[in-house]
């Protein structure tokens, strides 16, 4: 697919000169993980999406006579294509929960990252280009965050307050903004000081002006990069929490829970837990290669 | 080197009391903690007397106070489930995790480092491309489904490793690898990153020039620069791993830290649950305010700045 479109372009267009556009597209499909890590994360966004047409079954629909069938590429003479991904413990169709275990691991991740993605770039950014007494404070946050452990405060604060979806979307939210403000800090240190920022600065523009179109758009390809780690991140911490019993609760498909429920019949049915394992793997695996590919594409330094 | 040395200290003190505080709020997350402790349905008299013997009446600043203060003496109070003082648990455990940090730092640097440097020497060669795959890879595998795989092979399938318990140093294998297997990415890149660095320098040039053996522009010269950084992010790593360990732990039934904290959560023991958020953070803040005085030591540009 791609190699015919390339080949084409170079039999259309060897004279003319390419448009940026163009020269970002190559780019975009030149880069394997890129064009891997995006083709995945959309197989599995539409997974999520479409899970309610698509599912075999009622991912909640318990059929105990139906429980533990095997999938259909294994031996066994139970496998049947009524349940593609067999049954689980209870006899829940496991394709049909694997489909909405999608949702989940990405509502998770998207809604943590973008939560603690606000309060990141903002400390970052005003510690970035205020520097001094704010950069000190902003320091000393980053420091306290990155001193406590995530996974146990995570487990001990949804312990308290109880889990939920939402509960656990905060808690993660407002720990892992550390890299966030990190790097945005960086970022906008080294944009701070160049000429157009200075110039925007003598005409007399306004610090919010400043800040937001002439920092951010200049900062905007660490930011997404970062998003996506963080978003990674936040949906391998999700599964951990969900597979310790603290995170998603029963009877909802999270892939971790998923994990957790197989656990003890896992020397039986592997199975059990290679799929949802295998299904978070590609997931984290598709999101990191697709912020990898963001950044090699967007860095000025390969433009050319 | 001084004013730095105390400068950091200074920082790290604050850090570590803002980091009780935080610890020490927690009691206060799930409502009235005496209503907690009594347990539900109590009568109000009983609550009452829950409240003046653990002294959640008093005002919280003088609770804060008296919580630190014991603490600071080695006190961390006294754990609601196991009828001990929870600072001699912890103690107890503690080792445990330490052993288990370290033995999956030494597989961490063991796997890491070489491959970093092999990268660097050849970048683009086949090992770089080896090195690039095993750190995406290693970054988006969730450690607890690893760990369970690594059952699945080597305890079940092959027989070879025992699964749970801390008997052998056997038992150490397969979660040391499962902890420390996510610091490889990390580690390996900025390894690789620093040998590419170093051994563009002009010094390296020199040394290649007068006629070292290559080996020992390597290793002397270019890894000894190198390997600078890696220290401190080696550092903040086992930091990390000890408050990760929760997760392993668990799986393979250790008896350290982290299995004590999930063991603490699941019975609501807050002394233990605060007391243990409290070590391990300024366990980490010790850890990195040594790290930095070994780097200002290590490279005197930091303490001159």
């Amino acid at each position: 697919m791609t190699d015919v479109a390339s080949s084409d372009r170079a039999v259309v267009v060897p004279s003319v000169e390419p448009t940026p556009g163009m020269l970002l597209r190559r780019r975009i499909f030149g880069h394997a993980g890129f064009v891997i890590g995006a083709t995945v994360l959309g197989i599995i966004v539409l997974m999520a999406l479409l899970a309610p047409l698509i599912s075999p079954a009622d991912p909640y629909d318990q059929d105990l006579s139906n429980k533990l069938i095997p999938p259909i590429w294994s031996d066994s003479a139970k496998a049947t294509w009524e349940h593609p991904l067999g049954t689980d413990l209870l006899g829940r169709d496991y394709m049909s929960r694997l489909f909405h275990g999608a949702q989940i691991s990405l509502l998770i991740g998207f809604a943590a990252m973008l939560i603690s993605g606000v309060i990141g770039t903002t400390l970052g950014v005003l510690a970035g280009y205020f520097g001094g007494r704010v950069d000190m404070v902003v320091n000393f946050i980053i420091t306290t965050r990155l001193s406590m452990p995530v996974v146990l405060v995570a487990l001990a604060v949804v312990s308290l307050v109880g889990s939920s979806l939402t509960m656990v979307i905060w808690v993660l939210g407002l720990l892992i903004w550390d890299r966030f403000a990190v790097v945005m800090r960086s970022a906008t240190q080294q944009v701070r000081n160049l000429d157009f920022v200075t110039s925007a600065q003598a005409v007399g523009c306004s610090t919010g002006r400043i800040l937001f179109s002439e920092i951010m758009p200049n900062i905007a390809n660490s930011l997404i990069v970062i998003a996506t780690i963080e978003m990674a991140h936040a949906i391998l911490l999700e599964a951990a929490l969900s597979f310790l019993g603290l995170g998603v609760q029963p009877p909802e498909p999270s892939w971790g829970l998923m994990i957790a429920e197989a656990k003890g019949m896992m020397f039986f049915d592997g199975w059990l837990i290679a799929i949802p394992g295998a299904a978070l793997f590609a997931l984290v695996l598709a999101i990191n290669l697709l912020g990898d590919g963001i950044r090699d594409v967007t860095a000025p330094e390969n433009r050319n | 080197m001084l004013v730095y040395a105390v400068k950091r200290l200074g920082v790290a003190v604050l850090v570590a009391l803002t980091v009780s505080i935080l610890s020490f709020s927690m009691i206060y997350l799930s409502g009235d903690p005496a209503i907690a402790l009594a347990g539900e349905g109590s009568s109000q008299e009983d609550i009452e007397n829950v409240r003046r013997v653990y002294g959640f009446d008093r005002p919280i600043i003088v609770q804060y106070g008296d919580w630190l203060w014991s603490a600071l003496q080695g006190d961390l109070g006294h754990s609601n489930y196991l009828k001990s003082d929870v600072a001699s648990v912890i103690f107890e455990r503690l080792p445990t995790t330490m052993l288990l940090g370290a033995c999956a730092l030494a597989f961490a640097l063991v796997l890491s480092i070489p491959l970093g440097v092999l990268a660097a020497i050849r970048p683009n060669s086949l090992i770089d491309r080896i090195a690039l795959t095993v750190a995406v890879i290693g970054q988006a595998m969730p450690s607890f489904w690893f760990a369970l795989t690594l059952i699945l092979w080597f305890s079940i399938t092959w027989r070879l490793l025992p699964i749970t318990g801390t008997d052998s140093w056997l038992n150490f294998i397969m979660p040391s690898i499962a902890l420390g297997y996510y610091v490889t990415p990390a580690v390996m890149r900025l390894t690789r990153a620093g040998m590419l660095e170093v051994l563009s320098a002009d010094y390296i040039r020199t040394a290649r020039a007068n006629g070292l053996r290559p080996s020992s522009v390597l290793f002397k010269h270019a890894l000894r620069n190198a390997i600078i950084p890696v220290v401190s992010l080696a550092a903040v790593q086992f930091g990390f791993m000890l408050g990760g360990s929760i997760v392993i732990e668990t799986i393979f039934a250790i008896n350290g830290l982290g299995f004590l904290a999930w063991e603490s959560i699941q019975r609501a023991d807050l002394p233990m649950m605060q007391a243990i958020v409290l070590v391990l953070s300024v366990f980490y803040i010790l850890l990195t305010f040594f790290a930095d005085m070994l780097n200002a030591f290590l490279d005197p540009r930091i303490r001159v700045s």
